[in-house]
């Protein structure tokens, strides 16, 4: 078995997805390949479980806002960049890398 | 205002019969056309070789258009206000000769305005930059209007600033303070002949928006059209990221020809709708899925996109391909702006460094790691550092490491006999992507930020003393520090905030 290989399950198969920052919030857009599987992640990529996925970098606060016309979601994550782009230690001030996170996530 | 009449259509050939607003209605409805505004950089460093096909291709569909250049992100405007303080005649984009030399002539020629922040922190001396450019190539003296009113480092600035932030306002490590304005003062600079509007900080969709409301003579208070508009360029800002750039993925989200990938042209409506294409003869795509990408890029609440001029509603936006490379969009709404503008606040920050070294081969990961104990040990306790292991985690680890220390474990589990049988390995698999093979190339970097440079040179020396100092092998050290800028923001009276433009 191919221990790299990314889970069948993973969001990423499903929906595409970009990171924006401001200072140090982070909005995620995540939006559906198929329109008829919209609802489906609508229902299983929640504000609670977006929280736990970056757990460790501790949000203080995730909201979610649903544009059904867009077959979209937009996160917006409070305090997930570690002091956001002028304060953060990270390589990846901005956190651009952080939507191929959330891809990560099984669905 | 003077529409101008051109029967030449651009992509979308139906004319609308209009008036003109300039407050006295004309006697005969004039056909109004819609008008092309063309994006060729979305930060400052942005490829100086896109904005050519693109002002080709806008001449080419025979609308009235703009050429739009967005050069400053929230930093870069800083920066260049530390530039101007030690050259008066600098502070303005650095690539502005390279970004306009080969488009300038043109647009003179062929009446496409020029729209740009490249103005930054000294938007006169970006002005006299272009006038004697235009006096070397041989061309006419451009009307080049200046809108200023955001800085706010000068006295009445500065009071303000302290009304708002109170105690956060540190005098002593205040740097600079620029207001977010608005698309008024260049759409009038426009209507009052500028041919070229250099600003400071606005708002960045207010670079397409100032044109569009000249082209239609819209008024302040027309929320639906400023909204659309306002979305058109919010599409438009960032260059090549609604056209494929910040999207391809191959595989899934393919793009042609990324090396060229051309920038963004938007025909805006009179309705405030666009479609967004670009330019003719290059690579990239605008497809529904770049352009819902860009959509809500750093959009929060997409029911309250706040600009100066407008909050924008995209709650039922849509999103629809038109033709190839060609997207609709249509449904943003508008409600009244607020009573405020955005201010962006500038703080000495210190000191950042950070340093990197590699160490590959059989039990690179034990000898980097081993690098990185050294480094804890002999600086931990003067400040805090923070650890990458790239080639484990590079830039989804966190400050303090809790991704990358999970990483270890887990790699530490998966060679253990036992793997299979291990929860502690299940359950950090299933939740984040990491390494499940010990990796043989691994580069360790360290990074800190402090307000004493002595303290930041003292780890530089410290990574680089590695290479005799520290573990076998390690090789590719590098060192690099600047200073950082810590930021703050406040919202302030707009009626306090009067922007205005001189034509110069």
């Amino acid at each position: 078995m191919d221990q790299n290989a990314l889970s069948t399950r993973a969001l990423y198969h499903f929906a595409h997805a970009r990171t924006g920052d401001k200072g140090n919030r982070i909005n995620i857009s995540v939006i559906a390949y198929k329109s008829e599987e919209f609802e489906r992640l609508v229902r299983q990529v929640t504000e609670q479980r977006v929280a736990e996925h970056f757990a460790y970098r501790h949000p203080t606060r995730v909201t979610r806002y649903v544009l059904p016309r867009l077959h979209a979601m937009n996160f917006v994550i409070d305090d997930v960049l570690d002091g956001g782009v002028n304060d953060s230690l990270n390589l990846d001030m901005h956190g651009k890398s952080l939507s191929y996170h959330l891809l990560t996530m099984e669905v | 205002m003077a529409v101008t009449i051109q029967l030449v259509p651009g992509i979308q050939s139906d004319l609308i019969a209009s008036t003109t607003r300039s407050g006295s209605i004309d006697e005969e409805a004039v056909l109004t056309q819609s008008i092309l505004v063309g994006c060729a950089a979305g930060f400052s460093g942005d490829r100086v070789d896109v904005a050519l096909p693109v002002v080709q291709t806008l001449i080419r569909r025979g609308a009235p258009s703009a050429i739009i250049f967005e050069n400053l992100a929230e930093r870069t405007l800083a920066q260049q206000q530390i530039t101007r303080r030690s050259n008066p005649d600098l502070g303005y984009e650095p690539l502005l000769e390279l970004e306009i030399r080969p488009i300038l002539g043109l647009c003179l020629q062929h009446g496409v305005t020029i729209v740009s922040n490249f103005g930054a922190a000294n938007p006169h001396a970006a002005a006299r930059k272009i006038i004697a450019m235009a006096a070397e190539m041989s061309l006419e003296r451009p009307r080049i209007a200046v809108v200023t009113g955001d800085d706010l480092s000068g006295q009445t600035g500065l009071s303000l600033l302290e009304e708002r932030l109170g105690s956060e306002f540190d005098r002593e490590r205040f740097v600079c303070a620029n207001a977010y304005q608005g698309s008024r003062e260049i759409a009038d600079a426009i209507l009052a002949g500028a041919q070229i509007v250099v600003t400071g900080r606005v708002a960045d969709p207010c670079l397409t928006l100032g044109p569009v409301m000249a082209h239609y003579g819209w008024q302040d208070d027309e929320w639906d059209f400023l909204a659309g508009a306002s979305m058109a360029g919010h599409l438009l800002e960032c260059g090549a990221q609604v056209t494929g750039g910040s999207f391809a993925d191959p595989g899934y989200k393919d793009i042609p020809e990324m090396d060229q990938v051309g920038f963004p042209i938007a025909e805006i409506f009179e309705d405030g709708s666009c479609i967004i294409s670009k330019a003719d003869q290059t690579g990239g795509r605008v497809s529904v899925r770049t352009v819902k990408e860009q959509l809500l890029y750093e959009v929060h609440d997409p029911g309250a996109y706040i600009t100066p001029d407008v909050v924008a509603d995209i709650s039922d936006a849509q999103v629809t391909e038109v033709g190839p490379d060609q997207v609709r969009l249509t449904g943003v709404k508008g409600h009244p702006r607020t009573s405020t503008l955005k201010a962006n606040v500038f703080f000495d920050g210190g000191w950042f460094g950070e340093g990197e070294i590699s160490y590959a081969g059989p039990n690179a990961l034990a000898r980097a790691r081993l690098a990185r104990d050294i480094l804890q040990k002999r600086l931990g306790h003067l400040f805090r550092m923070r650890f990458d292991l790239i080639g484990l985690t590079s830039i989804f680890n966190d400050d303090g490491s809790e991704m990358l220390d999970q990483s270890l474990t887990r790699l530490e589990a998966s060679s253990h006999p036992d793997a299979a049988a291990d929860d502690k390995a299940t359950d950090i698999e299933q939740r984040w992507p990491v390494a499940f093979a010990v990796p043989m190339d691994i580069r360790l970097r360290v990074s800190a930020q402090h307000m004493d440079l002595t303290v930041i040179e003292r780890l530089l020396r410290e990574v680089t003393a590695l290479w005799t100092c520290g573990p076998a092998g390690g090789g590719g050290a590098r060192v690099n520090k600047r200073q950082r800028l810590s930021t703050s923001s406040c919202l302030i009276d707009r009626n306090k905030l009067p922007a205005r433009f001189e034509i110069i």
